[in-house]
């Protein structure tokens, strides 16, 4: 394994990061305050509890997935893409790198930028609702596991991507809404049976229910089945990733 | 000289059903420089992709320094340094940055003293914390040559590298490609500019079609190929070329001027006989000046035959 090559990956892509801080840290942070205000004051505020949690408190996981899965896909598939755009990725491919450690060092800078600012968003949390985290570890787990795995999710994107509309399509028009509809803001149990059977098929269910488990003791689907769907996602998107770097498909000719 | 890089009957073909390499089969000695002149979509470009790793070969063999370039990519790669024809940089990166990104990609330790000396000799050094946006064209070329010795290469590839550049940093070119060359790199350059193959390399070669026409040494191209000229002054004005002379099959470029194509390598050039003659039909010499066909002219010749052959 060549660890000099992927620390240089990533290391050039956190110096991104740090060199965007404004853009990195302070709108995810505004984006999350604006989310309390709006269903944490405002529409919290006639809603008193959802299985004896406050409902500013209750969505705490959820908004945090929200930004972790987002920021995980934008990340990576901006990380990927960019080279692709201006040229720059003739080096990578010219370098002795397997696609394990390309991988490594785009997908795993992709996720720690998400994992800070997943922590971000729970720290200024704090500042709005009290919360007392049950399962710190399966917390922190839940939250790596989602990184790690959306990430190759945009590493994916970013390499199918052929235009900068491409790149955005799938996160806003698949991952937004099956987040949105995935029980960020309320409990599956809150909908019709029909609704609540529907929401089974969505993925992003398993990974917020799981996550809320380890905050709230509560989960809408039981917790191994959580771990599992993750697992396998990971799997699926590693998968996807090792034939594209066999098949060279849309990065080598 | 043992050859660094081996090619066997190299083929890319495309989905299309286009074939960029024609079964290229070249050895480059270490140390050496080679220009592969070839026009437009000749294979050029194919050719270094493929044994870079950016493109998939479709069949034949490739090694570096005897390293097979799939089943040892690892080893291969790391012998070659790869300057491409396009300026693609991160623009808001810096200098000495990308450089050192540049390194450790290839898996070599942080060394900031080789950096360091990389930078200062392709005068980058005072540049080094600039942002890569903020630095001309020509800088930017060197910031590219800067990355592809990053990582101590022995083999580099230049792929037309002072395409779009003036004349005056094409020289600092040539002069960093003869430093690299007395550092021991091997050298292989593409490029459209014949006066650049002329200046800089040990051997020619040229591409075209994906086949490669020809590779030979400089010098003795220039010999076997290169057809000598003599231009005959006169100093009477004529009309056409008298018949007395019609066996030297002499050009008249103009009124005043008679051109004699000739071999070097022949036993007799007829130089002699032909003053003589022309001396002898009337005509008063008043200058003779001799021209050697430039390697333009040569890779011109060649491509224009294969053209032909294959019409």
């Amino acid at each position: 394994m060549n660890w000099t090559a992927i620390r240089a990956i990533y290391i050039f892509e956190m110096a991104r990061f740090f060199r965007t801080l404004l853009q990195s840290f302070v709108s995810p942070v505004i984006s999350t305050s604006l989310y309390f205000v709006v269903f944490g004051a405002a529409i919290g505020s006639r809603i008193d509890e959802v299985d004896g949690v406050s409902y500013g408190a209750f969505i705490v996981p959820g908004l945090i997935l929200l930004t972790v899965m987002t920021q995980s896909i934008s990340n990576a598939s901006f990380a990927i893409y960019f080279p692709k755009f201006i040229g720059t990725i003739f080096e990578v491919l010219s370098a002795p790198l397997s696609f394990v450690e390309v991988v490594i060092g785009y997908a795993g800078a992709a996720a720690t930028k998400s994992f800070i600012i997943g922590l971000i968003i729970l720290v200024t949390s704090f500042f709005f609702v009290d919360i007392a985290i049950q399962h710190h570890v399966a917390m922190l787990l839940f939250l790596v596991l989602t990184c790690i795995s959306f990430s190759l999710m945009g590493f994916i994107i970013g390499i199918w991507a052929k235009n900068f509309e491409q790149l955005q399509l799938v996160p806003l028009l698949i991952v937004t809404p099956l987040v949105f509809l995935g029980g960020s803001f309320y409990s599956i149990s809150m909908l019709p049976p029909v609704w609540q059977t529907i929401s089974m098929f969505n993925p992003v269910v398993y990974l917020i229910s799981g996550f809320r488990w380890a905050f709230f003791g509560l989960s809408d689907v039981p917790v191994g089945a959580s771990l599992a769907a993750i697992a396998l996602f990971t799997c699926a998107c590693l998968a996807i990733i090792g034939w594209i770097f066999k098949t060279g498909w849309r990065i080598r000719q | 000289m043992s050859a660094i890089l081996q090619i066997k009957d190299l083929r890319k073909s495309y989905a299309g059903g286009f074939e960029a390499l024609k079964g290229v089969t070249l050895d480059i000695e270490e140390g050496e420089i080679i220009a592969l002149l070839g026009p437009n979509g000749a294979g050029k470009t194919t050719l270094i992709s493929t044994v870079c790793g950016i493109t998939t070969p479709t069949s034949g063999s490739v090694t570096v320094g005897g390293y097979d370039i799939i089943d040892d990519f690892r080893d291969a790669r790391s012998l070659i340094g790869l300057v491409p024809q396009e300026i693609a940089l991160e623009p808001f990166e810096r200098v000495i940055n990308t450089v050192r990104f540049s390194r450790g990609l290839f898996g070599k330790s942080r060394k900031d003293d080789v950096v360091e000396g990389i930078l200062k000799k392709l005068s980058l050094w005072d540049k080094k914390d600039n942002q890569l946006k903020e630095l001309s064209g020509g800088m930017k070329r060197r910031v590219l040559i800067a990355k592809a010795l990053a990582h101590e290469p022995r083999v580099l590839f230049l792929d037309e590298p002072t395409a779009g550049v003036d004349v005056e940093l094409r020289k600092d070119m040539w002069d960093i490609v003869a430093d690299m060359k007395r550092d021991g790199v091997t050298i292989i350059l593409t490029t459209h500019y014949i006066e650049e193959a002329e200046a800089i390399a040990d051997r020619v070669g040229v591409i075209n079609n994906g086949e490669l026409l020809l590779v030979e040494d400089k010098a003795r191209l220039m010999q076997q190929l290169g057809k000598k000229q003599l231009d005959v002054q006169i100093s009477t004005p004529i009309d056409a070329v008298p018949d007395s002379l019609a066996g030297y099959a002499l050009d008249l470029r103009d009124p005043t001027t008679l051109t004699y194509s000739y071999d070097v390598r022949a036993e007799r050039t007829g130089i002699t006989q032909l003053l003589g003659d022309i001396a002898e039909a009337g005509l008063q010499l008043k200058d003779v000046v001799t021209r050697q066909s430039s390697l333009e002219d040569i890779f011109v010749g060649l491509v224009q035959e294969e053209e032909e052959a294959k019409a």
